[in-house]
């Protein structure tokens, strides 16, 4: 570790009633979080629950308006620049300097951090590399797809090889094969030991990118723990997902269906019925005459244990 | 501090992230403002063509045109302080050239680094400061103009526009100027959001009346009476004087001191208004 703030019990990042107001607007109302060296850290939450609003507190660029902050055991109002020195940062936009070439951005910004040149350029090699776009070293930003500009803006995070990655909603707007892919670059980072802290409000990267996350909604923390213990916690085994011909729905909640599952949630388009088994309850719907023109038994994700948590979908 | 064996030895990919915590540092003030001029730098080695015509043909055309070619039509009087209209006009266009350069380098390129490219946010993510990045994009915007007056006076001396060695002083008087005029600008930039019609308002109706009717062309005693404590006001009449002044040795110690102290005085308060607008605007 470089000088500076020593982390002793192993929490790169503390926060204690940590609130963000833009006039009289609160957009980050008390949280309480905790990230440990080493592991994934989640903000998982709809837009405008103020995931983008913590991060940027926690990246040093945007001063708390109440509560406590410690990042690598420093004080961002204090110790800004230092700790922003041993950081990565992706914001949800990029912001590239796209008149420079792949190249020029890795070199411009990784002298920022005091580099050398010569350091400088056999990161940016790496880099490029690292984010499969050596073939376009030379060419400019700007006409690069939203991918390419997306990997470009988490390669240049790392030119500084830091300890702590803040990716907010890192692959947002990225094709599906895209996502994996950087899902998978994302791992291999965490097992290098680098910490990394993510907003989404796609579930499954949550589950598949998170240790550790918190549900967020209306700049609360609603709840915390692993995406498993989530899931145990708020949901059941299984769902059993009803849809109806239109106007029927209503028919179905009538007869009573409620009652065989622990919970049902009422979505516009489709009931929720969970349950432990959802076969079972599935024979228990058509032992009631109960029609729906498809069902479907899965698992329980995080989308319903924020549906739980709110009454809302997390993507609408 | 050594980067130990096994990192190196694996893929490019590992490597890249091999050791962490050991790459950031903060640097000083005055390298953190270099590092952005370095950062310009690499923008001009693939643009600079696109900064060719506003920073050196315009004032280069003017001199031509209005020097040359209606100059002929001009005989030297006390009105020209006794030169060619060319050789009079030469030290001010450079002046009103850098000027015009340095406002141009000082609306649209800085708002677009809040409000459209952002990449004024990707470099405050970094250890470098707002006020840092400030003085970065001032020292650019210095050097940038000094470049482009250098370019200006060696294509006038091939026209014969030069009176002396003196022009070099112009030169530092016109950088000033044009610093004068750039750092209120900045601070303008960095405080409107999608209203640039005060961008166009700025070049209407303070930069082009200036660049007319403030001594550019003609002295300033030709003006109406009411219209000189006008001119007197304007950034670009003192540094005319001055331009004038240093090219053809004919300046008073106590006008000279007065213009030098307006100009710095306006380029002080600039950086202030900016310095407290850039920080007002990045740090949200
Ligand atoms: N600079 C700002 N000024 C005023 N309101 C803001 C600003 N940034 C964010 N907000 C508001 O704060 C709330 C939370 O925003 P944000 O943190 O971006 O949420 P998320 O990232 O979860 O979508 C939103 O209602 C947003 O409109
Ligand atoms: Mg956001």
């Amino acid at each position: 570790m470089t000088g500076g703030g020593r982390v002793l019990d192993g929490a790169l990042v503390r926060a204690g009633g940590l609130v963000k107001r833009f006039g009289d607007f609160e957009a980050v109302r008390g949280i309480d979080v905790d990230v440990r060296r080493g592991e994934a850290f989640g903000f998982l939450g709809p837009n405008g629950a103020g995931k983008s609003s913590t991060m940027r507190m926690i990246a040093c660029v945007s001063p708390r308006s109440g509560g406590e902050l410690s990042v690598l055991g420093m004080d961002p109002d204090r110790d800004g620049p230092r700790i922003r020195a041993r950081l990565g940062v992706v914001p949800q936009q990029d912001n590239l300097d796209v008149e420079l070439t792949v190249r020029q951005n890795l070199h411009v910004y990784g002298r920022y951090f005091g580099l050398s040149r010569a350091r400088v350029r056999a990161k940016a090699d790496e880099l490029m590399v690292f984010a499969q776009l050596s073939d376009r070293a030379g060419d400019e930003v700007e006409p690069l797809s939203g991918g390419m500009k997306r990997r470009l803006t988490i390669a240049r995070s790392l030119v500084n090889d830091p300890e702590l990655l803040l990716l907010d909603e890192p692959t947002t707007g990225l094709d599906p094969q895209a996502r994996h892919l950087l899902w998978d670059k994302l791992f291999r980072l965490k097992q290098q030991g680098v910490t990394l802290i993510v907003t989404t409000h796609y579930m499954d990267e949550a589950e598949q990118l998170c240790d550790r996350l918190v549900v967020m909604d209306d700049g609360r923390i609603a709840a915390e723990g692993s995406p498993t213990e989530l899931i145990k916690r708020y949901s059941t085994r299984e769902v059993l997902e009803l849809r109806f011909s239109p106007g029927e729905q209503e028919d179905a909640q009538q007869r009573g269906i409620a009652e065989l599952a622990d919970r049902v949630e009422v979505l516009p388009d489709r009931l929720l019925l969970y349950t432990d088994d959802g076969e079972v309850a599935l024979e228990a719907v058509h032992g009631r005459g109960v029609r729906p023109a498809s069902s479907l038994v899965r698992r329980s994700t995080l989308e319903d244990v924020f549906l739980r948590l709110t009454g809302r979908t997390l993507v609408d | 501090m050594p980067r130990m064996g096994p990192s190196f030895a694996e893929t490019p990919m590992t490597a890249a992230i091999g050791s962490t915590g050991t790459g950031g540092r903060v640097v000083s003030s005055p390298r953190a403002a270099w590092l952005r001029v370095e950062g310009h730098w690499q923008w001009y080695r693939r643009h600079w063509h696109a900064t060719v015509f506003s920073g050196i043909a315009q004032p280069v055309l003017f001199l031509v045109a209005m020097g040359i070619g209606f100059g002929s039509q001009v005989e030297p009087s006390t009105a020209t302080r006794g030169m060619s209209y060319l050789v009079y006009l030469a030290p001010a266009l450079l002046v009103t050239g850098a000027l015009q350069n340095a406002v141009g380098e000082s609306t649209y390129p800085v708002l677009s680094g809040f409000k459209w490219q952002k990449d004024y946010l990707a470099v405050v993510a970094t250890p470098i400061t707002p006020g840092q990045l400030l003085a970065g994009q001032l020292i650019w915007v210095a050097m940038l103009v000094s470049g482009n007056g250098l370019a200006y006076l060696l294509i006038a001396s091939l026209f014969g526009a030069l009176a002396g060695p003196g022009v070099l002083l112009s030169l530092l008087v016109a950088v000033l100027t044009a610093m004068a005029c750039s750092a209120p600008i900045m601070a303008l930039s960095a405080s409107i959001n999608n209203d640039v019609n005060v961008f166009n308002g700025l070049f209407r109706f303070v930069v082009m009346p200036m660049t007319l009717f403030a001594g550019t062309f003609f002295p300033v005693t030709q003006l109406p009476g009411w219209a000189q404590p006008v001119v007197w006001l304007t950034p670009l009449w003192h540094g005319t004087e001055l331009s004038r002044g240093a090219a053809f040795g004919e300046l008073g110690l106590w006008p000279a001191a007065g213009h030098l102290a307006y100009l710095a005085g306006l380029f002080t308060i600039g950086v202030l208004l900016a310095r407290w607008r850039f920080r007002r605007r990045l740090v949200v």
